[in-house]
């Protein structure tokens, strides 16, 4: 177990050390590099730029730079945001709890649907549950995202008026009641992806484990069917999902900027957008380390998950 | 049918048909006996021969209609005298039969225990479903069951996984589940088959105590002669999945008129020892060892008359290729699937 | 001589599974439903503008949101009276060629860094991994929107950013098939003979690693079109007056109430498309590799 751990902890550091370098050179790449807000402002002449590239270290050698950025970002110094000149991780921070509630809502809606559907289809294996289950989620998977947004808009608050077009909550609306009813169309939409996803996972896991001898132990036992699912063949089959679950975050996080973007919902995706509008690198490359950062540390929380709820593992 | 005592469990005219891309495949066909009270009835064959799908068509563990078809009756005796029939029973009802009157212990102790639930949680389960027991009192009960299958130290085993355990103490748990609530009836498939023979013997040894002191009827299911001899009160002999044969212990080591039963006797590698025949040894070498020639039949493609006939030295063309042959008794409690046995027991003798 | 013996015998397992794999391809209804959708978008956008009397551009003032299936717009037009269907099948041809371009650069590139990774091993192959999986990290469409906001937008750096963004799983696929691959007896074989590195990659591994290469390249083509269909949906990808299915969607957000099928046929278009991508790939994984029993 710490053996493990370890293992993957330094894995994960190294997978840190390979990101900050790639996001260096994305800063590097861009368009005038670090000095694109200074470039465009008026007035600018070449040996002002000089000056400021001389203050910002820009003239010294790559690695020492890359040394000195990285040593920044180490102690939470992330640049200011070139819009309204807050520190970035300020600004990233009053956006990422939207975000969070956006995701957590989804992957609480596709865990739980996406779990009923992959059971259902490997207990009753090729029915007609089962082939409209595998064909529903290759189409969930093939739907771009933001349309299914623009639909479920259409749908239900255009046709319907059930529930609002976007937006965090009502204004001068404070109640929890009214945060969910603004909550559930963007869940929804962003939690398709991995209905789909999780599905698809939980149905072969599923159909690995009912076929093992100890769910026919189980049913020896006199056990009724719905215990011998629940409590002998999901318990074992929800445990590899752990790992599917830690992977599912880059493709949440992409969804919930999608569907950030059609809902009006004022989280981390929205700010990533808006920040390449206004050419915001700062704050650009603060939400690109941050969402790389997040990934790591979902897949090795998954996988301490994973050793935490398999005794085979725990314990050895 | 003759047993030890009243029979506790009667199978008449079992068949079990699988579905299968080629057409449908009859793994059982017309399996009937009946096991007594405190009764070891060994059901014997080569694998494919149907003994195991027998056991789980009794346990209703098979696939449900129309991946496979189970027909006939399966009596257990009820304490009033009456009987009850197992296959046409709600599945609700069944599952109150299962565990609790007759239970199973299956061959791989390594794959047949859930890997992350705790042992004792595993044995207590039974006993919470069918006593109604609470938490606390399973677990007690799971101890004390623990103890008895002689796993050493039951408390601090409670609460390992599967994977502490070696493969004969993995048995032993499955088989202190099995007896969790005292079952009439025993079913047990090839539980030594993975283990050692030193562990062999002391599961089979334990088994047999702790049928001493139930008076359950076991069902062993082995292919193993070997330990045939050792438990079982009566041989049931399944070829092609129909019985070929059916004696009590003693007859049928002694001369098995059925050539497939005289084969199978044969292909046993022994130790010569004292109470062996007393043949010369390089004669035994050479006569002991015979292992069956070909391979149990495709059972999409049955030989039309005796299914053993294609692989019989004692087959005779245009008699044994014919028909099916029928079932006829030999001696008391001694029956025999077998066109020839008359002439063959007497050639025998 | 045994390099020679084990390439035919490869080529003459291939030929018989080859007409078996074409059989359960067929079998399976989803794939052949979607090489029929992927055939009939191919052939509908490659032709079917002529064929129509407007062109992507004809501006009719009075047809301006005319609705579909009433009038000579059989879908309808927009908010400038352009023929709605036209447009669509211009924007698939824009939409389909980045998916396929982007498909062919990106497929080649992960396989490339893939099969040399797997070649080697050692310390490049771990290196050029690790580099795959931090690459991974990053979740797709940031990483390509932040790419995109540094280029001017068109056909070919579009379809360069969408390939920049979609190697790594292509990379993973062939390293691993590399790594068993190259273990067998024939490339061992031809390593003893002294056939250079590059021939026994190219012409004794890559050939039998073409089944994985080939589903992963399929559905890369679904995943690329959809990845267009983001940018230019966000603003960054192809700009207007070119039409993509993605930017259609971006102009139809405004008239959601008021002409919904502006927003309703270019999602729906989008959808076929990528379904039958990924119908087909699902497909081929299934006739490929025998050895998979999916369920």
């Amino acid at each position: 177990m710490t053996g493990f751990l370890f293992r993957r902890l330094v894995q994960s550091i190294v997978l840190l050390w390979l990101v900050s370098i790639i996001g260096f050179a994305v800063v590097h790449l861009a368009p005038g590099g670090p000095l694109a807000q200074f470039t465009l402002a008026p007035g600018m002449t070449q040996a002002e730029l000089h000056r400021i590239a001389h203050q910002m270290g820009l003239d010294r050698p790559l690695p020492v730079q890359y040394w000195e950025w990285l040593r920044r970002m180490l102690v939470g110094n992330w640049g200011r945001s070139y819009q309204d000149n807050e520190p970035v991780l300020w600004v990233i921070g009053a956006r990422l709890p939207a975000t969070l509630e956006l995701m957590i809502a989804s992957t609480l809606i596709a865990v739980l649907l996406g779990t009923w559907v992959g059971v259902m289809g490997a207990v009753r294996r090729y029915s007609v549950f089962d082939q409209l289950a595998t064909v529903g989620a290759m189409i969930g998977l093939s739907i771009p995202t933001f349309w299914f947004g623009l639909v479920v808009i259409y749908i239900f608050s255009v046709l319907l008026g059930w529930l609002p077009p976007g937006n965090l909550h009502t204004i001068g609306d404070n109640s929890f009641l009214d945060y969910v009813w603004h909550l559930i169309a963007p869940a929804m939409v962003l939690a398709l992806v991995t209905v789909a996803i999780w599905s698809r996972y939980m149905r072969s896991s599923m159909l690995n484990v009912i076929n093992q001898d100890f769910v026919r132990t189980a049913r020896a036992k006199g056990l009724p069917e719905r215990v011998v699912l629940m409590r002998h063949a999901l318990r074992n089959a929800l445990l590899p999902m752990i790992a599917i679950a830690g992977l599912q975050l880059p493709s949440l996080l992409g969804g919930a900027l999608v569907t950030e973007t059609v809902f009006t919902w004022p989280g981390m995706g929205r700010l990533f957008l808006d920040a390449i509008g206004y050419r915001d690198y700062p704050v650009l490359m603060g939400i690109l380390m941050l969402s790389a950062v997040m990934v790591i540390a979902s897949n090795l929380a998954a996988d301490l998950l994973y050793a935490a709820a398999d005794p085979r593992i725990r314990l050895q | 049918m003759s047993g030890a005592g009243e029979p506790v469990l009667e199978v008449s005219e079992l068949a079990v048909r699988f579905a299968s891309t080629g057409g449908e495949v009859a793994a059982v066909n017309g399996v009937s006996f009946a096991i007594g009270r405190g009764e070891t009835l060994a059901l014997v064959g080569e694998s494919g021969s149907g003994k195991s799908v027998t056991s789980l068509a009794v346990m209703r563990l098979l696939p449900g209609a129309p991946a496979c078809r189970v027909s006939g009756a399966v009596r257990l005796a009820e304490p009033d005298g009456k009987s009850r029939e197992l296959l046409g029973l709600p599945a609700e009802a069944m599952c109150r039969v299962r565990g609790d009157r007759v239970s199973m212990i299956f061959q791989e102790p390594m794959t047949s225990l859930n890997p992350v639930v705790a042992v004792g949680e595993q044995i207590a389960e039974a006993i919470r479903f069918h006593r109604g027991a609470g938490r606390r009192e399973a677990l007690a009960a799971a101890e004390a069951l623990m103890e008895r299958v002689g796993i050493p130290e039951p408390r601090k085993r409670l609460a390992s996984y599967p994977h502490h355990l070696s493969g004969g103490q993995r048995q032993r748990v499955m088989i202190a589940m099995a007896l969790a609530c005292d079952p009439e009836v025993l079913i047990a498939d090839e539980p030594t088959t993975a283990l050692d023979v030193t562990v062999q013997a002391q599961i089979l040894d334990l088994l047999k105590r702790l049928q001493e002191r139930t008076g359950m009827a076991i069902l062993f299911i082995t292919h193993n002669l070997g330990v045939v001899a050792e438990v079982a009160d009566r041989v049931l002999v399944m070829y092609a999945g129909r019985v070929v044969e059916e004696a009590p212990v003693g007859p049928i080591f002694r001369r098995p008129p059925m050539p497939y039963t005289a084969g199978l006797i044969a292909s046993v590698p022994r130790l010569p020892t004292k109470r062996a025949i007393p043949i010369s040894v390089e004669k035994e070498g050479k006569r002991r060892l015979v292992a069956i020639r070909g391979n149990v039949p495709d059972p999409l493609h049955l030989p039309p008359g005796c299914s053993f006939a294609p692989r019989c030295e004692r087959a005779e063309p245009g008699l044994c290729d014919r028909d099916v042959p029928s079932v006829e008794e030999a001696a008391p409690g001694h029956r025999v699937r077998c066109v020839r046995w008359r002439e063959l027991a007497g050639s025998a003798a | 001589m045994s390099a020679v013996a084990g390439a035919s015998v490869a080529v003459d397992a291939g030929a018989r599974p080859g007409r078996q794999a074409l059989r359960r391809f067929l079998r399976h209804r989803l794939a052949v439903f979607g090489l029929t959708t992927v055939l009939a978008l191919v052939l509908a956008c490659a032709f079917g503008p002529d064929v129509i009397p407007y062109g992507p551009l004809h501006i009719d003032f009075r047809a301006r949101f005319a609705p579909p299936f009433a009038g000579p717009h059989i879908l309808g037009a927009d908010q400038l009276g352009r023929d709605l269907l036209v447009r669509l099948l211009m924007a698939g041809r824009v939409s389909l060629t980045i998916g396929f371009a982007a498909m062919l650069i990106s497929t080649a590139a992960g396989t490339l860094i893939g099969a040399v990774a797997g070649y080697f091993g050692g310390w490049i192959g771990a290196a050029l991994m690790r580099f795959v999986d931090a690459v991974l990290c990053f979740p797709q469409i940031f990483l390509l929107l932040a790419l995109a906001a540094f280029i001017t937008p068109n056909l070919l750096t579009i379809t360069l950013v969408i390939a920049a963004t979609a190697w790594m799983e292509v990379a993973r696929v062939v390293e691993a098939e590399m790594k068993s691959l190259r273990e067998r007896d024939f490339a061992l074989a031809a390593e003893v003979l002294g056939a250079a590195d590059g021939f026994i990659i190219f012409r004794e591994l890559l050939p039998n690693a073409m089944a994985p290469i080939i589903v992963a390249a399929t559905l890369n083509v679904a995943r690329a079109i959809l990845l267009e269909a983001y940018v230019s949906f966000l603003g960054y990808g192809i700009q207007p007056p070119t039409p993509s299915w993605g930017n259609m969607l971006n102009n139809a957000q405004e008239y959601l109430v008021s002409a919904p099928w502006l927003a309703i046929f270019p999602g729906v278009m989008i959808t076929l498309a990528v379904t039958g991508f990924n119908f087909v790939g699902d497909g081929l994984r299934d006739a490929l590799d025998p050895r998979l029993d999916r369920g």
